[in-house]
């Protein structure tokens, strides 16, 4: 029996050959006898009164079994943060592509057939574009009922804005005068996309005594099933929700998209009815990732010494609140950096707009902030004539340090990751890069931090009679590899091999609470709670063991195979096989290990910041990153190509090295799209490119193949096995150093997002003489 | 009711009869007809890459095929392709190239058609040939690494 450890090693996906097999089954992959497709009606307009519905004709139409509008929707409100979402439009529109009346019919073509039948009269409102539409005196409002709606924090909301946060610690005028040079910049960030390549999808069943059962694309079916129950009134335990395999969702699947319709076609029809989203739909209709105006002022002395530094960030947060009080709070909190600045001030702004929702997206704001804060450090060290990794690493935070508003820290591997990218770079070299003619290239540098916590989390880890074992956490793999981690660490602490456990699919019926996959939270929480159910296990075990061996529990060790004995003896033993049987049939009852905790060590000390509008009280550990990008741009044409990549992330310990490749790999890829040509734009109210023949993502010809993902081990003491998340770390400064690059490159600074060759060019012809 | 016209279609070596409508696509009819679930609808436009199947032994976009147009065609789709697909499958495993897996069922049947007509393939090739598949989930390094496993033989 094989007794290598099974953490940090670079396992396969346990469901690999599923997939590489065509047999994984996502949602649109599932059938029900009898079942019933949906279709949606969206809105023409992004603000209007709903005057009155004409579905005659499409409850006539061929297959047509259901036409539902938000008259047969009762008034009921979802939201993670501030309830101000119906299921589906109720009174009013408040963005282009809205849902307004659902459709099932027997057929998909024929669902899509009817919905172009359906009449609704509106009375059109003025729409609030953008956020100063959204700010002028007397602007329409997007939620008249605002200050009735609940909330779960103390939000500072009214009028537009939907919440308003300020984070501050030391003394921000001391802060200037103390300070030599003082750099101010204003930035913007677009919209993008999540483009999960599943689009979103449910299919919702009802069954004979008329309790619910939903599949749908989702990051937690506990989140799924709440926000459900919370939009159609109907008590949680009415509602059962699962998943099937998830073709990714870097955020969009977190919060509801159309479960809740899904769910009263479902009710309504009695029949089984599947809706997925086409992919102009799913662009149209569920999140992006938030706009940002960002204006950063950063003071320093002449030896590099960040002293003070003041942001103020306008988040569009689009139609309604989803997850955006969270993530405006978070790039707050993240708007100092790894680094220690006494005196800062982060305020910022999330207004409500005519327009899609924006909502969790990889990075929840960081990499929005992160653009405008790690670009001006370059800035800075250009201007004081410092090396840019020089004064990052000046500057970082040590273990003694704690976080923008007093949290302490665990483990900091941030030097370690800058000295790894600064090395393989070959950064101190950079001057010799040589470029081809017309082309000219660059290095770029930039550092992160990220948390991984956050919110309630379970496991069960149950010992069956043959001795294998069956783990239940309810947190669910969208494919980043977490039942592969959960089932590793389950494995090592038991000493058994990865086969005999197996992984259960989240059942919001037989699944502990798990807040959901996000965050970057799935290995560092549940992991962590695997762990202790884990040794739950084990100890029982071992009081049947002690009983049966007679000895003490003390003196009794797992062995690898499945085999609990006394410690220095090597036949005193017994098969987990003995223990179980005993458990089940004799004395004790079945083996069934569980733990659940929350994330509770506060994000703010009161001693030491001021917090107004913080949606979040405890909020994670941290995980730390590194990256430097090489980038060659073209003179002619201004493209920006990156040739190389090295990203480098502090994760405590990665359970599985290939994943957390994969997860740097990815996420870089995915900044890069951000960076260079990824925006969702409004042409008026409506987009102008929901098609991804129109909305660019990154291709194998745009992502270097010299992508080169390096892993730090700083492990965390609360850990399991030490390790931090590493979900979102990734694209966090992507941007930042690409356009780090570009500077370096080419002597332009650009402060806007995606730098499109148009952009590039403009900059390099203004800094050329005569230009 | 549109017009349903009944087709015979060779998938993965079996003669199967559908009723396809006049603009039915060849991914309609593998998905809901045959329950041919592998090959995915990403964008339905022809962009993503996700309903690749081969047709004849080369890689065609399923929501862009006219089911109608595949009379007398030999279809393969990821449940029924062997061959180098299984060697990409081990490499695709040892490579760790699958996340979520949506691209994976086109991307084995891409690089199984590319390592067929070029055996030997450089990364550049690679590069380009999956250049129409687009992954949201690797950054495609471990994929290239993958098919370049299997291109240059040095895979299992
Ligand atoms: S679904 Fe056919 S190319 Fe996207
Ligand atoms: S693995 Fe998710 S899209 Fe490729």
């Amino acid at each position: 029996m094989s007794v290598e450890s099974l953490i940090g090693r670079s396992l396969p996906r346990l469901e690999v050959r599923e997939k590489l097999t065509g047999r994984a089954q996502y949602t649109a992959d599932l059938y029900r006898p009898g079942m019933l497709h949906g279709a949606l009606v969206g809105s023409p307009h992004a603000h209007a009164r709903i005057v009155s519905y004409d579905v005659r004709a499409a409850r006539a139409a061929p297959g047509v079994r259901c036409v539902l509008t938000g008259d047969d929707f009762g008034d009921h409100r979802m939201g993670a943060f501030i309830k101000d979402e119906h299921a589906i439009a109720k009174g009013k529109v408040r963005y282009v592509g809205e849902p307004v009346v659902a459709i099932a019919a027997e057929t998909e073509e024929q669902a899509r057939a009817a919905a172009l039948l359906v009449e609704v009269r509106y009375e059109e409102l003025p729409a609030i574009l953008t956020p100063e539409d959204a700010l002028a005196p007397g602007a329409a409002l997007v939620h008249e009922d605002l200050a009735s709606y609940f909330k779960v924090f103390e939000a500072v909301c009214g009028g537009n804005v939907c919440s308003r946060t300020e984070l501050a610690e030391g003394d921000l005028a001391q802060g200037w005068r103390e300070s030599d040079l003082v750099v101010e910049s204003e930035y913007r960030t677009p919209a993008q996309a999540h483009v999960s390549l599943e689009p979103c999808g449910a299919l919702a069943e009802v069954d004979p005594a008329g309790r619910v059962t939903l599949w749908s694309a989702n990051q937690s079916v506990f989140r799924i099933q709440a926000s459900v129950c919370e939009s159609l009134g109907l008590p949680m335990s009415r509602l059962r929700c699962l998943t099937p395999r998830v073709g990714a969702g870097f955020g969009n699947k977190m919060e509801a998209h159309i479960q809740p319709i899904v769910v009263q076609l479902a009710l309504a029809t009695g029949r089984p009815v599947k809706l997925i989203l086409s992919r102009e739909e799913d662009f149209e209709i569920v999140r992006t990732r938030h706009p940002f105006q960002i204006r950063v002022k950063t003071g320093v002395r002449n030896d590099g010494t960040f002293v003070a530094r003041e942001v103020e960030v306008v988040a569009d947060g689009g139609a309604y609140a989803d997850d955006s009080p969270g993530v405006l709070g978070y790039s707050l909190l993240m708007a100092r950096g790894p680094y220690r600045i006494p005196h800062t001030r982060c305020r910022g702004t999330l207004v409500y707009t005519n327009k899609l929702r924006a909502g969790a997206f990889r990075g929840f704001g960081n990499p929005q902030v992160s653009f405008a804060t790690e670009t001006q450090i370059d800035e800075i060290a250009a201007r004081l004539g410092i090396d840019p990794v020089e004064i990052r690493r000046k500057n970082a935070l040590g273990t003694d340090d704690r976080w923008f508003c007093g949290q302490r820290l665990g483990s900091i591997g941030l030097a370690e990751c800058i000295a790894v990218a600064e090395r393989e770079s070959g950064w101190a070299d950079r001057a010799k890069l040589a470029s081809a003619p017309g082309k000219r290239r660059g290095l770029g540098f930039a550092c992160t931090a990220h948390i991984s916590g956050l919110l309630g989390t379970g496991a069960i880890v149950r010992l069956l009679e043959d001795g294998s074992v069956v783990l239940n956490t309810g947190a669910v793999d969208i494919g980043q590899g977490s039942d592969t981690v959960l089932t590793q660490i389950c494995a090592d602490a038991l000493k058994i091999p990865l086969d005999r456990v197996s992984i259960a699919s989240p059942d919001t019926d037989g699944s502990p609470y798990n807040w959901g996959t996000t965050a970057s939270r799935v290995t560092y929480t549940t992991g962590r709670a695997v762990f202790a159910a884990a040794r739950e296990v084990e100890r029982q075990i071992k009081t049947h063991a002690a009983e049966l061996l007679e000895c003490a529990e003390s003196d009794l060790e797992l062995r690898p195979g499945g085999v609990v004995g006394i410690k220095g003896v090597p036949g005193k033993e017994l098969p987990f096989v003995a223990i179980s049987a005993r458990a089940h049939w004799r004395k004790g009852g079945p083996i069934i290990g569980t733990n659940s905790w929350v994330f509770d060590q506060p994000t703010f000390d009161p001693k030491r910041a001021v917090a107004i509008g913080l949606p979040f009280p405890q909020i994670g550990v941290y995980s730390f990153g590194a990256l430097c990008v090489e980038v060659e741009v073209d003179e002619i044409t201004g493209k920006v190509d990156a040739r190389r990549a090295w990203t480098v992330a502090d994760v405590g310990r990665a359970i599985n090295r290939a994943s957390v490749e994969g997860q740097l790999e990815g996420a870089f890829a995915q900044g890069l799209g951000f960076a260079l040509v990824e925006e969702v734009v409004w042409d008026g109210p409506r987009l102008a490119n929901p098609t991804l023949m129109d909305y660019k993502v990154p291709t194998t010809l745009e992502v270097p193949y010299e992508l080169h993902a390096h892993i730090v081990e700083s492990p965390d003491p609360d850990g399991p096995f030490g390790a931090k998340g590493v979900g979102e770390i990734g694209i966090n400064v992507v941007a930042a150093a690409v356009a780090n690059a570009v500077a370096a490159a080419t002597g332009v600074r650009l402060r806007q997002l995606p730098m499109t060759p148009e952009r590039v060019l403009r900059g390099v012809l203004a800094s050329q003489p005569g230009g | 009711m549109s017009v349903r016209q009944t087709l015979v279609l060779r998938v993965n070596d079996a003669e199967r009869e559908v009723r396809p409508a006049l603009h039915d696509t060849l991914l309609t009819v593998l998905r809901d007809e045959l329950q041919l679930t592998g090959a995915k609808r990403g964008c339905n436009h022809g962009v993503c890459g996700a309903c690749t199947v081969l047709v004849d032994g080369r890689p065609v976009r399923a929501c862009l095929t006219l089911a109608h147009t595949c009379r007398g065609a030999a279809i393969t789709t990821i449940e029924g392709v062997t061959g180098i697909a299984d060697r990409l499958r081990s490499a695709f495993e040892d490579a760790n190239a699958v996340q979520c897996g949506f691209c994976t069922s086109a991307m084995v049947l891409v690089a199984a058609a590319l390592v067929a007509e070029r055996p030997g393939a450089s990364i550049e090739e690679i590069r380009t040939g999956l250049s129409g598949n687009l992954c949201r989930c690797t950054g495609y390094r471990k994929i290239v690494d993958a098919v370049c496993a299997v291109a240059q033989g040095t895979g299992r």
